[in-house]
């Protein structure tokens, strides 16, 4: 429990509990799929201001490192934002070894600049595995504005699709890939969207969020048709704030942090590349980690 | 009878070739006898010179005279009066530029040793207190500070010791700044830090961590919350990169990443989940306090060589010459008159070496600096796995970009009068880094104090 005594800044109410906000609890946890959760997390501050586009740095506890997660939908009303989230190391597993009515022992944002969809009137969203969930938000805020919505969104298998019917009601066309045929067709979105584009769509943009080296071939293809690209940067980032530069990248031959700058770029001035190998850093420190936690989580 | 040894009391401290294997404390402290005698050092004199040059205008003396009497205590209300962070000056300031240069005893041999027992001071209270603190009487008013670095404790201790309702909002997890995340524990243990904190929250001190000011509340909407009046200490941490090939490589950190990795992470540590390199042959560029800082932890780490590259001489070197003289003996090698000009990388872009040129001092320029010129072939690679840019650091845009009418100069820092550091925003008050550009500890604080009495008197008036 933490003491916070400011009023609410939006209705001018002062709260006079003292005990008011239970810091960062989870108030909702589900499975999307093996891998894949979702977690709802109390934190009005950062749920009044948030847009989509923006992220937030948790750590799950006191020996915690700080990890960066795309706000993957709020509640401005409720007070909470949702976050989503792969299981792919350590932190990730130990996150999701909590549940609902546990606080994470820090939270902090909204960080980065919301995505620009003000005046888009045809837009492509892109979206590979986990980077749906980051996608969404775009898709809805874009279907809320009026905008003409396709939807391309991949997975490696049947089991990995997540949040299908949220990304059916916020679109004019899904298309659905997995790369094994198991689900909708088979193949990679970039071949979606390549059909789509040669079908005669407009795009006033392409959206593309998942993997880097998704992203980078989306990236390629729209170049080719010159369609503006925007994607959305996953590099390690520690503080979040801009005072580090750990999240750095090349874009248009100058260095940006993405955490400030970004993490919305122009896909075709971004060096992908660079991004890829700069993410591979911590390689074997991480696996070691991630076998560590698993063995403490397996045997608990 | 005064002590007439016209030598300082030696501080014990850890032998250079432990110390460098370990994160402890450096130096170990005075015992009770040493700080007895040495306070007899003190002449005592009626106009007191030490103090003006302590940015936070300490009566030294009137400490020194209890420390003599044995009075610990009396001695740290003294200090109490005018510092909210004395175990953290004693450590961390350049007093060879402040009080103690002023020491008339420094005429003829060295002066007395005012920040050994400034520390000395702090660290008995911190262990022999048991006293509740005093919680001020409140006069009602609200006063926000941004940063909870030196200057902004400083501040938010200077309001609530006059009754102010004052908030801290800090982006990181952990409040104290540079003080957390940038002087490395051997300098500053944590726990000290921690401690002066929880003294500012026993009077009455409240800190909100993680709350990034200009993303989660704006300046404006502090004021909508009923503050009164806004200090901003946010610092000067956007770090600077060389623009030279190669240094988006792997292995390539900007001092501030580096620092807070092992600091505000704990990544020295076991158990700690945040990630560090194993550097074998470490590279920190710079030759100021933060580079000493990255270099002497880069050797606890476990690295085998580690270089200063600095492109002026050793004269220029605007690092403590403490710190110098402690990084040479812990086995750093200092590369002066010598200037990155590429980072090469393997196959796998991973730090492999680091091309340099030499320098020469050429004629002084306008501002009296002798500048380097590069000796034409002169270069050389340096066999490194890890680079650590310590170049300096500006004023991070954030607060300037989300605050209308706030000035700033085209070094991005926040523009305020020199007397009582306001802004030109009414009622906006700034200092420490976020107007200076990187500076030091006590400077931010002495700014943090000024800026405290200018609120009281706003306030007052209005």
């Amino acid at each position: 429990m933490v003491h916070r005594q400011l009023c609410d800044y939006k209705t001018g109410i002062q709260i006079e509990a003292e005990e008011w906000w239970d810091m960062y609890k989870i108030v909702k946890k589900k499975s999307l799929n093996p891998t894949v959760s979702f977690m709802e997390i109390d934190a009005p501050f950062i749920a009044k201001k948030a847009e989509p586009g923006q992220f937030i740095i948790l750590r799950v506890d006191e020996n915690g490192e700080r990890i960066p997660l795309t706000i993957a939908d709020f509640d401005r009303e409720k007070g909470t934002v949702t976050i989503i989230y792969q299981i792919v190391g350590a932190t990730t597993k130990k996150l999701d070894s909590l549940n609902e009515g546990d606080s994470l022992q820090d939270f902090v944002g909204p960080l980065g600049v919301p995505s620009h969809t003000e005046g888009l009137k045809r837009v492509a969203v892109i979206g590979g595995g986990v980077g749906c969930a980051i996608a969404y938000p775009i898709a809805k805020k874009l279907h809320q504005s009026n905008a003409v919505v396709h939807s391309v969104v991949g997975f490696r298998t049947k089991d990995l699709v997540i949040l299908e019917d949220e990304f059916a009601a916020v679109s004019d066309e899904l298309i659905i890939k997995t790369d094994d045929g198991t689900y909708g067709t088979k193949g990679l979105v970039t071949d979606a969207l390549k059909q789509l584009i040669e079908r005669g769509e407009q795009y006033d943009e392409v959206i593309a969020i998942g993997p880097l080296v998704m992203m980078k071939f989306v990236a390629r293809l729209t170049k080719e048709y010159g369609i503006k690209t925007t994607v959305s940067m996953n590099p390690i980032m520690i503080d979040g704030t801009g005072m580090c530069g750990g999240c750095r990248l090349t874009v248009g031959g100058e260095t940006k942090f993405a955490c400030v700058d970004g993490p919305d770029f122009d896909g075709h001035l971004v060096d992908f590349d660079e991004a890829m190998e700069r993410s591979s850093m911590y390689r074997d420190f991480e696996k070691h980690h991630y076998e560590a936690a698993c063995h403490l989580f397996d045997k608990a | 009878m005064p002590n007439m040894s016209l030598h300082k009391n030696p501080m014990p401290v850890q032998e250079p070739d432990v110390r460098n294997r370990n994160f402890n404390e450096v130096a170990l402290g005075y015992t009770e006898e040493q700080a007895v005698d040495e306070a007899e050092r003190c002449l005592n004199c009626k106009h007191k010179p030490c103090v003006s040059g302590c940015p936070v205008a300490i009566d030294i003396p009137a400490f020194i005279q209890k420390v003599k009497e044995k009075d610990f205590e009396a001695a740290y209300e003294v200090l109490n009066r005018s510092t909210s962070l004395p175990a953290v000056c004693g450590r961390v300031c350049p007093q060879e530029t402040q009080c103690e240069c002023k020491c008339v005893r420094g005429i003829k041999g060295e002066p007395v040793a005012i920040g050994r027992l400034e520390r000395f001071v702090a660290d008995y209270h911190m262990a022999h207190n048991t006293k509740d603190a005093q919680i001020p009487k409140p006069n009602g008013h609200k006063v926000a500070v941004i940063g909870a670095g030196p200057s902004g404790l400083t501040c938010a201790g200077d309001l609530a010791k006059l009754g102010y309702a004052v908030t801290v909002f800090e982006a990181l997890h952990l409040a104290g700044g540079v003080l957390v995340y940038g002087i490395p524990q051997f300098r500053l243990p944590k726990e000290i830090v921690r401690k002066e904190i929880e003294n500012l929250k026993a009077i009455g001190v409240k800190i909100e961590t993680n709350m990034v000011i200009g993303k989660v509340l704006s300046i404006d909407e502090l004021f909508e919350n009923g503050y009164e009046a806004v200090f901003i200490g946010s610092g000067a941490g956007l770090p600077r990169f060389m623009k030279i090939p190669g240094e988006n490589l792997k292995g390539v950190y900007s001092a501030n990443e580096f620092l807070t990795r092992v600091n505000l992470m704990k990544a020295y540590q076991q158990g700690s989940n945040t990630p560090i390199q194993n550097a074998r042959k470490v590279a920190v560029v710079g030759g100021g306090n933060v580079a000493m800082d990255a270099a002497r932890c880069a050797k606890r780490l476990g690295a085998e060589t580690v270089y200063i590259v600095y492109r002026r001489s050793e004269a220029e070197m605007p690092a403590r010459l403490e710190e110098v003289e402690h990084a040479k003996e812990e086995g750093i090698i200092f590369k002066v008159l010598t200037n990155p000009t590429e980072i090469t990388g393997d196959e796998h872009k991973f730090v492999n070496g680091m091309r340099c040129v030499k320098m020469e001092l050429g004629e002084p320029d306008a501002s009296g600096r002798r500048s380097p010129v590069e000796k034409k072939g002169s270069d050389f690679t340096l066999d490194v796995d890890c680079v650590i840019m310590s170049i300096g650091t500006s004023p991070n845009p954030l607060i300037r970009n989300t605050t209308k009418g706030l000035d700033t100069n085209r070094h991005g820092c926040i523009i305020t009068e020199e007397e009582t550091g306001l802004t030109s925003r009414e009622g906006v008050y700034a200092g420490g880094d976020a107007v200076t550009g990187a500076a030091t500890v006590i400077l931010a604080m002495g700014a943090g104090k000024k800026a405290a009495q200018s609120i009281d008197e706003y306030i007052k008036n209005k």
